[in-house]
């Protein structure tokens, strides 16, 4: 016979899993666990309540997410599950995990830097191109095509690219 | 304009939390009004990606109010439903976009405000609003960034966009000092460890401004005579005007959703 406690934990694989398998619509090589924004999985009784902190305040992708989180789970068999965003401690690109970095490096953006250094008003960074490795880099704009990517040009390969803004 | 205002109980911690998110709106608001009209394809998108953390910290800000104020309205109708002389945002945040260098201006007074005062606000003993400081300081640091960027190439450029960072600062200068603003409930909520004291950012403040605006070979203005009103509800008859276009769904179309 399987033991309540056993029987949670497998219950809270199956739903973290499912979670886990949503990707960011504006990243899709990205899933909201290599993100570090799916947090944690809260299980009373069958019900399942998926926490999320948010990246950006205003990032649209947000809701998208939410939905797709909800919708994953109803496939694995979870009835009625629940999505809540939780501020704190706030979403950081120090929780983006390794395996993300080096997938986003492969779809062509730049993985963000430790978010040590972002309180420079000034210069202070140096991003390397994730095209041919080059680091004679400059910023185009501190803005880019979504709320956490900036754009840069790289000088030697003069590849323009997308840049995960360390947060 | 068919549907009535809401009417919210305007306690002082409401009134903190509504004036702070107000400001956030109508400066979202007044970027997204460059959406297409940028004089370049990336600050178009900068100022568009700005006014969208504006309008995010704005949402999360309302949604504190209306929690606080257990009534029965919510961030929508906390942004759609109120009219002019219940919003209580900053003159500044309300004045017109200008020519670029007054938008630019604009934003470098606010940024550098808003980026003290959301890294104060992360001692707040309201935990919420300790979270949403904590996230709204890492999107201000790149605000205030961008803006004194901008300041600098302004003022250290052309003698045409020399002439109109000056006039900006020279027109803009009389509304900064709202920011500094207190009343008896702001006062308490500062007492009880809620809200920040802006005159304790005023320092500093005024250190990142004089430091860029000089880097910018601009000047900043010797009358320190300051306007006053919007923190009380006394605007400038542009508040209207811009309310009119950001409330005109729901004002047309009561609870109407996507």
């Amino acid at each position: 016979m399987v033991s309540v406690l056993e029987r949670d934990s497998e219950l809270r694989r199956r739903a973290w899993d499912a979670a886990a398998s949503v990707v960011d619509p504006e990243i899709p090589v990205l899933t909201i666990a290599d993100l570090g924004v799916l947090r944690e999985i809260v299980l009373d009784g069958d019900l399942v309540e998926v926490k999320i902190t948010p990246t950006y305040s205003g990032c649209p992708a947000m809701n998208m997410i939410a939905l797709e989180i909800e919708l994953a789970l109803e496939r694995a068999g979870f009835r009625h599950p629940k999505v809540r965003t939780v501020l704190s401690p706030a979403w950081t690109t120090d929780w983006m995990s390794e395996d993300g970095r080096q997938k986003l490096r492969a779809y062509g953006i730049a993985p963000p830097q430790a978010s040590s250094s972002r309180r420079a008003l000034f210069g202070g960074q140096a991003v390397a191109c994730p095209q041919c490795g080059s680091d004679k880099t400059e910023l185009l704009s501190e803005f880019g095509s979504t709320s956490c990517k900036a754009l840069w040009r790289c000088k030697a390969c003069r590849e323009p690219f997308d840049y995960f803004k360390c947060h | 304009m068919a549907v009535a205002n809401i009417q919210v109980s305007e306690t002082p911690l409401v009134l903190y939390a509504l004036r702070r998110a107000d400001d956030a709106l109508i400066l979202g608001h007044r970027l997204s009004e460059w959406c297409g009209h940028a004089p370049m394809l990336e600050e178009d998108m900068a100022l568009s990606n700005i006014a969208l953390d504006l309008i995010g910290q704005a949402r999360e800000l309302y949604a504190f109010a209306a929690k606080a104020e257990r009534r029965d309205n919510d961030e929508d109708k906390l942004a759609y439903l109120r009219d002019v002389r219940q919003y209580r945002n900053l003159l500044l945040v309300e004045q017109p976009n200008g020519d670029f260098a007054q938008t630019l201006v604009r934003q470098f007074f606010y940024s550098a405000f808003a980026d003290l005062c959301w890294r104060a606000m992360m001692s707040s003993r309201y935990t919420t609003l300790a979270a949403i400081a904590a996230k709204s300081e890492k999107e201000s640091a790149y605000h205030l960034r961008h803006a004194s960027e901008w300041i600098i190439r302004l003022g250290d450029g052309t003698d045409e966009s020399h002439r109109r960072a000056q006039a900006a600062i020279d027109h803009l200068w009389a509304f900064t000092g709202e920011m500094f603003s207190v009343d008896d409930g702001e006062r308490a909520l500062i007492q009880a460890g809620i809200a920040v004291d802006p005159e304790t950012l005023r320092g500093r403040w005024l250190q990142t401004i004089s430091d860029v605006v000089s880097e910018a070979t601009l000047v900043l203005p010797q009358n320190n005579w300051m306007q006053q009103g919007g923190r009380t509800g006394r605007h400038s008859e542009h508040l209207g005007h811009l309310l009119s276009e950001l409330q005109s769904m729901q004002r047309t179309f009561p609870g109407l959703t996507w």
